[in-house]
């Protein structure tokens, strides 16, 4: 097992299989705590955190490593090992700009989700399943290999259903049975939609193989299979996004979700759709991409809108923010299919904010939960004279959800907005409206919480802890970071996309990317990012 | 003269009561018997066959069957043994764990 | 020089950082000095920067500077970059000295405050996004900004959050200008799609290519964020509940600066709406009229508030009509040229009544004002002196601008030019009327703080009537008892008399000698009881009489009150509002008030009126009308604006249109005196119950908003949670019915399963047979 491991990525740079080890140090990490005795309670959240801590600087040095002028795979093996050789099955890892900063977020979000909440009861399965969930997430993320994909995807299903069922609150056996069966049905038309691509390749050149890159490029399929065929990946991802109409089971998981798993669950598994819509939706399949692009770009702006509606007149305010996942994540799928460099860039940076900002606010949410014992709207009230810096990080992070400008919120739903107006100006109109109902539930919210004279329970709320505060801490400084100065994030973003808009113009007749009727040709920001970037690079 | 019919009418004839005898019957001996008796009523016909048609393959096909049939009364007596050794004369019906 | 404009955003910027690091600790009056030094330092960078500028050749006059790149991706890139020009200047100049100058009034206002340092730590920051709005050269920067300064405002509205109205207040300004950010927003991305650029230079630069369709849109997206911002007509809801912050936030964010920030755009895309009023003009008439039409209806509104700082709010949102108008008349100059009056009248004018709410123990009510010229003599000199600038006498700085205005608007020709003109004029008159009566009603007059005001008195007479009317009620009942222990009373002596009756019978038939004794002391005890029950009788009918009478007088005082209350008349106009007969019933908040004693402010306070006094007086110098080389701030926008404006009116008709408009705020003015200071019309024929509730309108949306909007939203809520889930889970119950009715088909019976192979290998069979036979 370790030998076939390690020999997947001895390529010629890169000594240290470092995606390989993104996923099997939380692997060992789970088993190690699933080894430690129930009595010795610290260890088990000890080694949990030293497995995921690591993890997150193994994922840093990823994005350090990361070479920004390269828009195609890197740290991928040239000979990756094959697993199963008749069946062309291979461990094959590899990260571009669009998994790139999915992967890092994994990597800082579990650190904090295990940090910032204790388990109410049985630490040692809650830490097991938690590292084995990152294990699984990174491995969606990384893996080019269709098989090794779906493994992944359904693996992360089973950690997150005891997350759910075993340590959620209230009516949690529901919502965890519900995410689970949902996204089982999702994913059960795709594991038939791997396979026909895979027969089709096979008919057409006489190789069996899983390999995402082989079957993008061969395309062998007619364009009616290859349309069938995407609708079943797009069910499955659907399914996880969410998209309306099949979002049901997120503000229910949502609510009934034990803090970390909330967190996780909009920070990072959420993303496993969206980014499949990229990987395994535009990619894959351009041609019907294209061709279903405005039925998605509108059931997106009706998440958009839908979501923000919903959320309006939620009660509760956990279900509140999940509602406004739906909002969010809609602007990510309206990006994602109009299909232009800006929007697709916005759709990547949006995932990453939303982790954030989202993830964020689960956090504090949770914590409010954890001193009130309620999570009702009406019962909570002037909380911002009793505690001020949690009413200021609450502001702060709220500001980013509603898209202000300088903070991450803003740049992704921008970007996504002014790509889908070049593509569809009255989609992107509609869309943008959903601006507005954002500053209306959450500020609704944010007044009925904080604002006001506080009674009660309310009055003597403690205020944040030390470990609360080390957790935001570096969530606030990234929010602010990426509002300034996104720089960094959408030019290592950038060339990826560019990459895979060049795919699907090659391979779709008469498609071009949308652009602007450009009457003024741009050219001061070219000069100077090329400059700067020749700087930088020596 | 005898022809293989005489032999496919007793063999039909024997396969009946056996089948009639597993439906009817409760005990779960006698049902044991009658599919034992079904078993030999297909090995007449295998027999009849290979007699009529004067082809040896018939004949090693009922050796075959006596042989799963032996092993089959091993397992099949050591399963109504324990089930009798669990509850007194319990009858087939009474036998209905597996239901959904 | 112009280097120097870096410093500009980033003094305050420091402030800020510096105050949320240790502002807390610096405490009163530290952090405010230190807010007020950085904006300071930012005013003096600005004047530096201005020289640079001037320094430079005419054509040179729009330096950009560039930060870093911001947002790049694909075709759209977008540096965070300044534009420092005399246009973004000028703005600067006035934003950072007003803003230094509220800052240090705020050191004085904010006394005792217990967040004080974090009022600061806001202020700075709102003025920190404030000039990145000023100095984006770009859409998104200035959207950065936009956003920036309404965040602010929210935060300074609701400061005082414990109070339900402000938190409410600082969220309705939020939404309200969220609808203008989508306008704002699908503004730019119009701008990129069609244009690829969103700097304001290339923008002006491309205007005359784009087709009017496009050109049109933009600017009336652009408009739409205007709308929210500048607080104009449908979007000015926000503004007069606005009110609820802080003054010094009223005086900087919501009169002198953030409110402006609309014109400003519009100023800063002049090339767009110089091509709309050449190719498209009803796009800029759009503009025009509902420039004007705000400012016409919010100063019919201001007549009637009751509020210090409502008629402020409600004559800021008319003034900004006014600059509106004057931008969709393609005078840009004049427009920008009111801003800056305006800031310094207006900023004076808040900052005044700010004084006065502080000097009268936070009461914002007008009608307990009167007679405070005597009493704070600073604050009612330099607020006269905003009165007269915003009433458009001559030679002070509002009547030049808003002048210039009205001569635009009539300049643009046609009877369209003339009604806009009209409307403006008449405005004029309405500001001239509502401004005069605030501070008649303030600053003239008599003192009256310590008396009643009309509800207090009707209060007063209500409470005194309810007095009489129980005293009655309790006499009666008094009355009743009395009368009740008298018969008890009577009821008692016939008893006692009639048992002295028995007893003297029982004497008489007494038989012997010892019976006979033994009857005579019963005789003596029944006589005793009589004597003592007529005594009591007697009390009796004294006490009954004497309530009687208590309560005839009781009810004879409530007859009294009554007929008194309703013979009660109404104050005359300008008659002090007494409570007659019942004085005695005033509430308790009168005698409080009767004992506080107004005051002037201290000097952080008056420094800055002073200053904008003066500034209120000469800032009419800035742009003379008389001569070419009088109009300085016109040669100065001069690079900035592509359009220079050349009024085709004669140099007569200019001087009968001034002459009318004087006409008009004098006749407004001595409206107000004869009114509120000669008393010789009742206030209420003007001050109709419709112009103080805003027509009405501001409650018809929050009946719309409350009622049929939030049903819509509560629908989707329920659609959500029962068609949508609903249907998922009508599935899953549909699986698992489906499973229990095939469920009953695994019996468990051996011989069933039997049955159902003999059945199915007979079935099998006869289907081969006869296709054998077919």
């Amino acid at each position: 097992m370790t030998n076939f491991l390690v020999a997947a990525e001895s390529s010629a740079e890169l000594s240290f299989p470092v995606l390989t080890s993104l996923i099997v140090v939380p692997f060992l990490g789970a088993v190690l705590v699933a080894l430690v005795p129930k009595a010795r309670v610290e260890a088990h959240r000890l080694i949990a955190l030293m497995a995921s801590v690591i993890t997150g600087a193994l994922s840093v040095w990823v994005l350090l490593t990361f070479d920004r002028t390269d828009g195609g795979f890197q740290f991928r093996s040239d000979d990756p090992n094959v697993w199963i050789e008749s069946l062309g099955i291979r461990w094959d890892l590899a990260v571009d700009g669009i998994s790139l900063f999915l992967v890092v977020l994994t990597g800082f979000l579990f650190p904090l989700a295990i940090i910032g909440v204790k388990p109410e009861h049985s630490p040692k399965s809650y830490f097991a399943w938690i590292i084995l969930l990152e294990a699984g997430v990174m491995g969606v993320f990384m893996s080019l290999d269709l098989f090794f994909f779906f493994v992944f995807f359904e693996v992360v299903l089973v950690p997150m259903y005891f997350l759910i069922g075993t340590w959620g609150h209230g009516n949690r056996i529901y919502a965890a049975t519900k995410f689970f069966l949902f996204t089982m049905f999702g994913s059960a038309l795709m594991m038939i939609g791997i396979l026909a691509i895979v027969f089709f390749h096979e008919s057409a050149t006489g190789i069996v193989t899983f390999d995402v890159v082989a079957l993008a490029e061969g395309q062998n399929w007619g364009v009616d299979a290859g349309r069938w065929i995407f609708l079943s990946f797009v069910l499955a991802f659907s399914v996880k996004v969410p998209v309306f109409p099949v979002h049901t089971w997120l503000p229910d998981a949502h609510t009934e979700a034990p803090t970390a798993g909330s967190v996780i669950l909009a920070g990072v598994m959420l993303k496993l759709g969206t980014y499949g819509f990229f990987r395994f939706g535009l990619y894959l399949f351009p041609e019907a991409a294209t061709w279903f692009a405005p039925v998605l770009m509108i059931l997106g702006t009706v998440g958009i809108l839908y979501g923000a509606a919903a959320a309006t007149v939620q009660k509760d305010l956990k279900r509140l923010v999940a509602y406004s996942s739906v909002a969010h994540l809609g602007f990510i799928v309206l990006g994602t299919f109009a299909i232009t460099t800006e929007s697709l860039t916005g759709s990547v940076v949006q995932m990453v904010n939303h982790g954030l900002s989202t993830g964020a606010l689960f956090f504090l949410v949770g914590w409010m939960y954890e001193r009130r014992h309620t999570r009702q709207i009406a019962e909570l009230g002037g909380l911002q004279k009793a505690a001020p810096v949690f009413a200021a990080m609450f502001t702060l992070v709220m500001l980013s959800s509603i898209g202000l400008p300088g903070l991450n919120g803003f740049v992704g739903e921008f970007l996504i907005l002014l790509g889908a107006f070049v593509a569809n100006p009255w989609i992107a109109s509609v869309a943008a409206t959903g601006v507005i109902f954002a500053a209306v539930y959450l500020l609704w919210a944010y007044q009925r919480v904080f604002h006001g004279k506080a009674e009660g329970d309310n009055a003597t709320m403690e205020d944040l802890r030390p470990n609360e505060l080390l957790v935001l801490f570096p969530m606030i400084v990234l929010i602010i970071f990426l509002g300034v100065y996104p720089k960094p994030m959408i030019e290592r973003i950038e060339p990826s996309i560019e990459v895979l808009v060049a795919h699907i113009d090659a391979n779709v007749d008469g498609w071009t990317e949308p652009t602007a009727d450009v009457l003024v040709a741009e050219e001061s920001h070219d000069e100077g990012e090329e400059e700067e970037e020749e700087g930088e690079s020596e | 003269m005898l022809t293989p019919t005489y032999y496919l009418v007793l063999s039909a004839l024997v396969f009946s009561i056996g089948a009639v005898g597993v439906l009817v019957r409760r005990n779960p001996l006698v049902m044991f018997m009658c599919v034992e008796l079904m078993l030999n009523a297909v090995n007449l016909t295998f027999i009849g066959l290979a007699w009529g048609l004067n082809d040896i393959g018939g004949q090693v096909s009922v050796f075959f069957v006596m042989v799963v049939a032996a092993a089959e009364v091993v397992v099949g007596l050591a399963i109504v043994v324990a089930i009798m050794r669990r509850r007194d004369g319990a009858t087939a019906d009474d036998l209905s764990v597996l239901r959904g | 020089m112009v280097d120097f404009v870096y410093l500009v955003p980033l003094f305050p910027l420091l402030g800020f950082i510096s105050l949320m690091l240790v502002g807390r600790r610096l405490g009163e009056p530290a952090a405010g000095y230190l807010a007020t030094a950085a904006c300071g330092g930012a005013f003096a960078s600005t004047v530096v920067t201005f020289f640079g500028i001037r320094g430079l050749e005419e054509e040179e006059r729009q330096v950009t500077k560039t930060l870093f790149n911001w947002v790049i991706a694909g075709d759209f890139g977008v540096d965070v970059a300044f534009l420092v020009d005399p246009l973004s200047v000028a703005m600067m100049l006035f934003v950072t000295g007003i803003g230094t100058l509220i800052h240090l009034y705020s050191v004085g206002y904010m006394h005792g405050d217990p967040n004080f340092s974090k009022f600061f730590i806001y202020l700075n920051m709102f003025v920190f996004s404030m000039l990145i709005l000023v100095l984006g050269d770009n859409l998104l920067l200035t959207f950065l900004g936009w956003e920036g300064v309404g965040a602010c405002s929210y935060f300074l509205v609701s400061f005082w959050f414990t109070e339900e109205k402000n938190a409410m207040a600082g969220k309705k300004a939020f939404v309200t200008n969220r609808v203008g950010d989508w306008g704002f927003m699908v503004a730019t991305f119009l701008a990129f799609a069609t244009i690829g650029s969103i700097d304001y230079l290339t923008i002006n630069g491309t205007a005359a290519q784009l087709s009017t369709p496009v050109l049109a849109a933009l600017i009336l997206l652009l408009f739409v964020g205007v709308m929210g911002k500048s607080a104009q007509f449908p979007l000015y809801l926000w503004l007069p509940d606005a009110m609820a912050g802080p003054t010094p936030v009223s005086a900087l964010i919501h009169a002198a600066t953030m409110v402006t920030s609309g014109v400003y755009l519009l100023t800063r895309v002049n090339g767009l709406i110089y091509e709309a009023l050449l190719h498209a003009q009803w796009v800029t008439n759009i503009i025009a009229w509902v420039g004007v039409g705000t400012a016409f209806f919010a100063a019919t509104i201001a007549i009637a508030q009751t509020d210090i700082k409502k008629v402020l709010a409600y004559s800021t949102v008319s003034q900004l009509g006014y600059m509106v108008l004057a931008v969709g008349s393609g005078v840009f100059v004049a427009a920008i040229f009111h801003m800056i009056t305006h800031a310094f009248f207006k900023a004076l004018l808040f900052l005044g009544s700010g004084s006065v709410i502080h000097g009268m123990d936070d009461d914002q009510d007008m009608r307990r004002y009167g007679g405070l010229r005597k009493l704070m003599p600073i604050t009612s000199a330099t607020f006269i002196i905003g009165w007269l600038a915003i009433a458009g006498v001559p030679p002070f700085a509002g009547f030049w601008s808003k002048d210039e205005i009205l001569l635009s608007a009539w300049d643009l020709g046609g009877l369209n030019g003339k009604l806009l003109w009209f409307f403006g004029l008449i405005t004029a008159l309405m500001t001239a009327f509502y401004m005069s009566r605030q501070v008649f009603m303030t600053f003239y007059g008599d003192y009256r703080f310590g008396d009643p005001d009309a509800d207090e008195v009707d209060e007063a007479w209500a409470a005194y009537l309810a007095h009489a009317q129980d005293a009655k009620l309790e006499a009666g009942t008094a009355a009743d008892d009395a009368i009740e222990a008298h018969t008890k009373a009577v009821a008692a002596l016939e008893t006692a008399r009639e048992a002295y009756v028995d007893a003297q019978i029982e004497l008489s038939q007494a038989a012997d000698e010892e019976a006979t004794v033994a009857a005579q002391k019963v005789v003596d005890a029944k006589s005793t009881a009589v004597d003592k029950a007529e005594a009591a009788e007697e009390k009796a009918q004294a006490a009954r009489d004497e309530a009687g009478a208590v309560a005839k007088a009781a009810s004879q005082a409530d007859a009294d009150a009554r007929s008194e209350a309703s013979r009660r008349v109404e104050p005359a106009p300008g008659e002090q509002l007494t409570a007659g007969a019942a004085s005695e019933f005033v509430p308790a908040a009168v005698k409080q008030r009767a004992e506080h004693h107004p005051h002037e402010s201290n000097w952080q306070m008056t420094t800055p009126l002073v200053v904008l006094a003066v500034l209120s007086i000469f800032g009419g110098l800035l742009n003379l009308p008389f001569t070419s080389d009088l109009h300085f701030l016109e040669h100065w926008l001069e690079p900035s604006i592509v359009f220079e404006h050349k009024f085709a009116a004669s140099g007569l008709t200019k001087w009968i249109l001034a002459i009318v408009s004087i006409v008009a705020g004098g006749i407004g003015i001595m409206g107000a005196v004869m009114i509120y200071l000669k008393h010789n019309a009742d206030p209420k024929k003007i001050e109709k119950p419709i112009l103080l509730d805003a027509w009405g309108y501001d409650r018809a949306v929050s009946a719309f908003m409350g009622g049929p909007g939030a049903k819509m939203f509560e629908g989707i809520a329920w659609l959500d949670a029962n068609i949508v889930d609903g249907m998922v889970n009508g599935t899953g119950s549909f699986v698992r019915g489906s499973g229990s009715a095939v469920r009953r088909l695994q019996s468990g019976l051996v011989r069933s399963y039997a049955l159902g192979i003999t059945l199915g290998s007979v079935a099998l069979l006869a289907w081969f047979l006869v296709r054998v036979a077919a």
